[in-house]
């Protein structure tokens, strides 16, 4: 009786997340007729689709140790700024992310182009112009740019919990500054980092938005492969058995950072 | 020397993340249609705003779904977290679990899962499958943020209520609920936050009639996006940047503020 206010919750994950799943694993095994298969996920061996899904761990590897390096130094920078209270730093990094997701990203777009702003800037300092929209690497800008803060925050926020005490004791004993970040700060930032690494791999290996809008529609990476079975093929079978082989990487990333983690404390929230 | 370079990491990152926003900014105002010339200063995009008929139902579906979503997401949340401290410890642990499904999910999983879950039991893709769907991925928010509040508040309260001759309800309303009332709001406001942000689940899940903010824009893209689009989007920016500014003066108890603002990206 008393647990009947968790009612609504438990048949709200049945219907809204373990159905929903189960369609998935239901479409990707079968096809148009019903009759069960497994020629949807072997698609994944089909050239275009190795192609892409290749592409996307690149590229989201690539994107996640950037936000990586850019990250650490920016939250030790953070810790000991004096730039007011620390609600205002978080302030600052949080509040891009007010500005539509599509919009920000389609704002690259016009900086990028040949006749933007970057075009502008390169001609009045006499450098020559990277022409990097419609490029792989115009698609990890975009990555970093859109997940950097999923990558500050949580590391900052760990390092925000470390006490000063340790640090100090780790000086008082003798220890050099290097030594104080190698040996006592980095490996306390851990589940920081794990969080931050789990928040920008998986919307950088399954974002068909990013490539759309900076990589001209041409480049492919998995998630547009799925958005257009989805959508112009309607192909759904075939989308969900690749949608299934994307979630064994996403699960398999998982499963290695939680290793990393070992004892779990900082964890996902 | 040390401190110089600091200040210019910071900078060149602060530039990084905000010279989108200030380009987006500056073409709202921009006189002509083309994102890469500038024909001089106008408020042109901001009076077709209100004429643009397309826009305003996008407005007006983005903040109805926002508004109904997280508040009925929020109703679940809370009283999830009432009956799951009911259950014993193997019990909790597994439907906390269980709550961390929809968090870790890709977008355009939890997407076109649902898409297909609503076609095959014969829904009709609409406003009200946006709905469902955007209370499906907000209920793990709230859970997140209301049941460490409950755990700390602890049944002591709500038993010396119950001695003092209040009914459960009255109890439960009059003595509980004010004590998680922050956890309630930060839950509410990521839930809001999210659902105006969404795009891939709302793609999936929308059909072909409705159009929210982000969905428009999507349409466009390929075309050329209308400035009326970043005329709009402007005003929601510096009328978010306003509500947090004034809320972070008005408000004394800088912690509770912290808390959303940290909790808020580790979605």
């Amino acid at each position: 009786m008393k647990k009947l206010p968790a009612v609504p919750y438990i048949v709200w994950m049945i219907a809204g997340t373990f159905i929903p799943l189960l369609m998935i694993v239901y479409y990707g095994f079968t096809d148009r007729t019903g009759a069960f298969t497994t020629a949807n996920i072997l698609a994944v061996f089909q050239p275009v689709h190795m192609k892409a899904l290749g592409l996307s761990l690149g590229l989201s590897v690539v994107s996640t140790v950037i936000c990586l390096a850019l990250s650490i130094p920016l939250a030790l920078v953070l810790k000991h700024s004096t730039m007011g209270r620390e609600g205002l730093i978080v302030f600052i990094f949080l509040l891009p992310m007010w500005m539509n997701f599509l919009l920000r990203t389609m704002a690259w777009q016009v900086i990028l182009e040949k006749g933007g702003i970057m075009y502008h800037l390169a001609h009045m300092l006499h450098l020559p112009f990277p022409p990097i929209i419609n490029t792989t690497g115009a698609i990890v800008l975009g990555m970093v740019y859109d997940f950097l803060p999923f990558m500050v925050l949580p590391i900052y926020n760990v390092l925000e919990k470390i006490d000063p005490n340790i640090i100090e004791a780790a000086y008082d004993l003798g220890a050099g500054e290097s030594t104080v970040l190698r040996k006592i700060i980095l490996p306390m930032c851990v589940p920081g980092i794990v969080s931050g690494i789990t928040m920008v791999f998986v919307p950088s290996l399954t974002t068909f938005v990013i490539s759309n809008i900076l990589g001209g529609g041409k480049i492919y990476l998995i998630g547009n492969i799925i958005e257009q079975e989805f959508t112009t093929s309607a192909n759904w079978n075939l989308g969900s058995g690749i949608s299934l082989v994307m979630m064994v990487f996403i699960l398999l990333s998982m499963a290695a950072l939680m290793k990393l983690d070992k004892n779990g404390e900082g964890g996902m929230m | 020397m040390r401190k110089a370079i600091r200040g210019i990491y910071l900078i060149i990152i602060l530039l990084f993340l905000y010279l989108p926003i200030v380009t987006l900014i500056v073409l709202s105002f921009n006189e002509s249609k083309s994102m890469f010339a500038w024909r001089g200063f106008s408020l042109r995009w901001y009076k077709e705003m209100f004429n643009d008929t397309t826009m305003l139902s996008a407005v007006w579906n983005t903040f109805s779904i926002a508004m109904v979503s997280a508040l009925l997401a929020t109703v679940i949340g809370v009283l999830a977290c009432v009956g799951i401290l009911q259950f014993g410890k193997k019990g909790q642990a597994f439907l906390l679990g269980i709550n961390n499904i929809p968090l870790l999910n890709a977008d355009i999983v939890t997407g076109i899962s649902l898409m297909l879950a609503f076609i095959a039991f014969g829904f009709y893709l609409n406003w009200g499958t946006v709905l469902l769907a955007h209370i499906t991925f907000s209920i793990p928010y709230v859970i997140l943020s209301v049941m460490p509040k409950l755990k700390q508040l602890g049944v002591s309260n709500y038993e010396a209520a119950l001695d003092l001759g209040a009914s459960p309800l009255t109890a439960f309303w009059k003595v509980v609920i004010p004590d998680i009332r922050p956890g309630i709001v930060s839950g509410f406001l990521l839930a809001f936050t999210m659902s105006v942000d969404d795009f891939v689940v709302t793609h999936f899940t929308r059909g072909a009639g409705i159009n929210t903010i982000s969905t428009l824009i999507y349409s466009q893209v390929k075309v050329g996006i209308r400035p009326t689009l970043f005329a709009l989007s402007t005003i929601i920016f510096v009328v978010v940047m306003a509500v947090l500014v004034i809320a972070n003066r008005g408000s004394s108890r800088q912690s509770s503020r912290n808390d959303f603002f940290l909790e808020t990206p580790q979605s």
